[in-house]
């Protein structure tokens, strides 16, 4: 694989509410290389946003901190650059897109506007010419009339325009990274596909990376060349695309496959259901995160974290049993 | 439209097959826009239904799929009667009453009475897409789930509370946890309160809208699976409202696509799947995503250009022309396309329908 983009390790990242400290990501490690499609899977409070937000540095003490961990952009440490310094990166190098682009654009400022700001404050032009780059930026994205639109105001736009809108935007200042957190859960599900297959076209054109943040396993199929799945802050299994769907490890990876329904197939009269639900990250229980919800759970779940582990190259799994569980009866026969 | 020709009537009692326990026909239901303050003139309207049909028998579930602003869930209210239509009939074929030993009645629930109304309110439930909003967050588990006994005036205060324990445990909630309040139960078990609720009167039809949208897969598996459990046990009849073409699989008998306030497709479920026609259809398939690399990277993917057009000013003709892959001119942006059951039971709206194998 090519040379790393971004190695994050160790992280942690915690915040203080009144109930106590929750700890949202708990000893998180990864690496995406250059042009990598990379996934991030996790049910809600997973940790999966707050440890793109950790990566953009966006987390504000006192609310949220990063208590422990590096973050290594380029081989320059992130966490130790001076504000100004993380600004340049923020929108330069490292973009990031969000799953409600109308929160994300502001309301006031026509869609133009917010284009040749973001342009002229990392690349040093004229307003004239980030007025042209942002046009041949919307037009990237296949917004029909781009000088027309410039002059239109977010609330002027569909869903799916102003989620181009945000991916022109981050594209427009040529990042190596693009960290996209549920880009397409808003949309409408013809939409999507034509937002993933924009997104999959132009950064592959670009050899830009993608952070990829969902929680659909069906999204990242299509579009990833790894995938890292998490649950209740920290890593449970992390490998290639077929690896996650096809040699699966970790009985929450293969719970979720087994739950979910398919297009393509008419499953068992029952789904599988991982019973139970997530647990409170304000003290979370000692050992294994999952053994409550989990099937095969035993006496060292209780007591002892399972750390991840390289199974075989490349697959990592944090899970006492792994490889040994049968998890098709879990997941499901394959199909077809 | 010429389906279900063979019921129309004036007495259709006598002639709704005595399976079908709702038949809606040529519903119509128009939001209208408005203007001025003194002298309200309406200057146009949101056409959210137009002119659609479809029936759904005893026991079976029927699935409405499409996209937002489709009109799937003005379709359901109007069913409901929590919007009144602007047109069309909504047959429904009501229970026979406890007390008296009359024949079963059917009721055009778009034209019912007020004691009419109140009466099928009873066997009628829905339960809504988001279990945050649709629960009052100052009452607790117990007057939520004894207020639909309490305003028929159903049994005495203990009787309800031994009711509600019912429920619960029904619905697989603690039946100790009356006392408590929506925030202190996660997401699913919301759900599962809101569907304790409708089930409180014993209905006989339950309206799902969007029932697992907002929870994560692991929870809607258990929501999905404790749906088809009260179906069998209790004999229930669905009309699930979804957007996700892949949970309608998994749950319904019939589905019904619409696009734009129009139905369509209306088949049985296997037909659907294996041989769609519309070429709608094929697009919305086409753009589900599978949990399956390798199907992923093999699948072609039909990409609609441009966005849904608006319903205050639809395209004439077939709605679809603007964006359909297959649209010819000018018959698709004149003719209307009329619903025709192309094979038996396959009810399709389109001049062009043609068997696209699309998964």
């Amino acid at each position: 694989m090519s040379e790393p983009l971004l190695q994050v390790s160790n992280l942690r990242t915690f915040f203080s509410t009144e109930e106590g400290i929750v700890r949202a990501v708990d000893g998180l490690s990864f690496t995406i290389h250059k042009g990598e499609k990379f996934g991030v899977v996790g049910e809600s409070g997973s940790g999966k946003s707050v440890t793109a937000l950790s990566v953009m540095r966006l987390i504000e003490p006192p609310a949220g901190e990063i208590v422990t961990g590096e973050i290594t952009f380029k081989g320059e440490d992130l966490l130790g650059l001076k504000d100004e310094e993380m600004r340049k990166v923020r929108g330069g190098q490292i973009a990031m897109i969000f799953q409600d682009p109308m929160t994300a654009l502001n309301p006031v400022y026509t869609i133009g506007n917010q284009l040749i700001e973001t342009i002229m404050l990392h690349q040093s032009v004229g307003k004239s010419a980030a007025a042209e780059i942002a046009i041949q930026a919307l037009d990237d994205v296949h917004i029909p009339n781009p000088k027309v639109r410039m002059e239109d105001y977010p609330h002027q736009l569909s869903g799916g325009m102003r989620q181009r809108v945000m991916i022109a935007m981050g594209l427009s200042c040529d990042p190596d990274l693009l960290i996209a957190d549920e880009p397409t859960t808003a949309l409408d599900v013809t939409t999507q596909a034509q937002i993933l297959d924009l997104m999959l076209v132009l950064t592959e054109e670009r050899n830009t990376a993608v952070m990829l943040i969902t929680h659909d396993l069906g999204v990242v199929a299509g579009f990833c060349d790894n995938i890292q799945v998490m649950y209740a802050g920290r890593l449970a299994e992390r490998g290639t695309t077929d690896f996650i769907f096809d040699d699966t490890l970790h009985p929450y990876t293969a719970g979720l496959l087994g739950s979910m329904t398919r297009l393509d197939e008419v499953r068992e009269e029952r789904l599988y259901s991982i019973r139970g639900a997530p647990p409170s990250l304000i003290d979370p229980p000692n050992g294994c995160r999952f053994r409550s919800r989990c099937d095969f759970a035993k006496e060292i779940c209780t007591r002892d974290t399972p750390l991840p582990r390289e199974i075989s190259e490349d697959h990592w799994v944090a899970c006492h049993f792994a490889p040994d569980l049968d998890l098709i009866r879990v997941k499901g026969e394959p199909v077809g | 439209m010429t389906q279900d020709t063979t019921t129309r009537g004036t007495d259709p009692a006598v002639q709704m097959p005595p399976e079908r326990l709702l038949q809606v026909e040529n519903l119509v239901k128009n939001f209208p826009i408005t203007k001025g303050i003194f002298f309200r003139k309406q200057i146009a309207a949101v056409q959210a239904v137009s002119d659609i049909s479809f029936h759904i028998d005893r026991g079976e579930t029927l699935g409405i799929v499409g996209e937002s602003g489709c009109g799937k869930s003005t379709t359901a209210r109007c069913v409901l009667r929590l919007l009144e239509p602007t047109s069309g009939n909504v047959w429904y074929r009501g229970e026979p009453d406890g007390d008296s030993s009359d024949a079963i009645e059917v009721i055009d629930i778009a034209a019912a009475n007020k004691d009419q109304m109140r009466r099928l309110r009873r066997e009628i439930q829905i339960v809504f897409q988001d279990p945050y909003a649709s629960l009052n967050p100052r009452m607790t588990v117990a007057s939520i789930i004894a207020e639909p006994l309490l305003v028929h005036g159903i049994g005495s205060t203990s009787d309800r509370m031994e009711r509600v324990k019912e429920l619960l445990k029904v619905v697989g909630l603690n039946p100790e946890h009356t006392n408590r309040y929506p925030h202190e139960f996660s997401g699913g078990q919301r759900q599962r309160i809101g569907v304790a609720r409708a089930l409180a009167l014993n209905p006989s039809f339950m309206v799902l809208d969007e029932p697992v949208s907002a929870l994560d897969v692991s929870i809607q598996a258990q929501v999905l699976n404790l749906m088809g459990d009260l179906q069998e046990e209790f004999g229930l009849t669905y009309l699930f409202i979804a957007h996700d073409l892949s949970v309608v699989r998994h749950v319904c008998d019939r589905v019904g696509v619409m696009y734009l306030g129009m139905m369509a497709e209306v088949t049985d479920r296997d037909t659907l799947y294996e041989r769609p026609m519309h070429p709608y259809t094929h697009a919305l398939m086409s753009a589900v995503p599978i949990p399956d690399p390798t199907v992923e990277r093999e699948r072609r993917r039909i990409i609609l250009e441009g966005d849904i057009p608006s319903p205050i000013n639809p395209p004439t003709g077939c709605r679809f022309n603007t964006r359909c892959p297959r649209a010819e001119f000018p018959r698709c942006s004149d003719d209307v396309p009329e619903m025709r059951e192309i094979e038996p039971d396959h009810w399709v709206a389109c001049h062009f329908p043609e068997v696209q194998k699309v998964v």
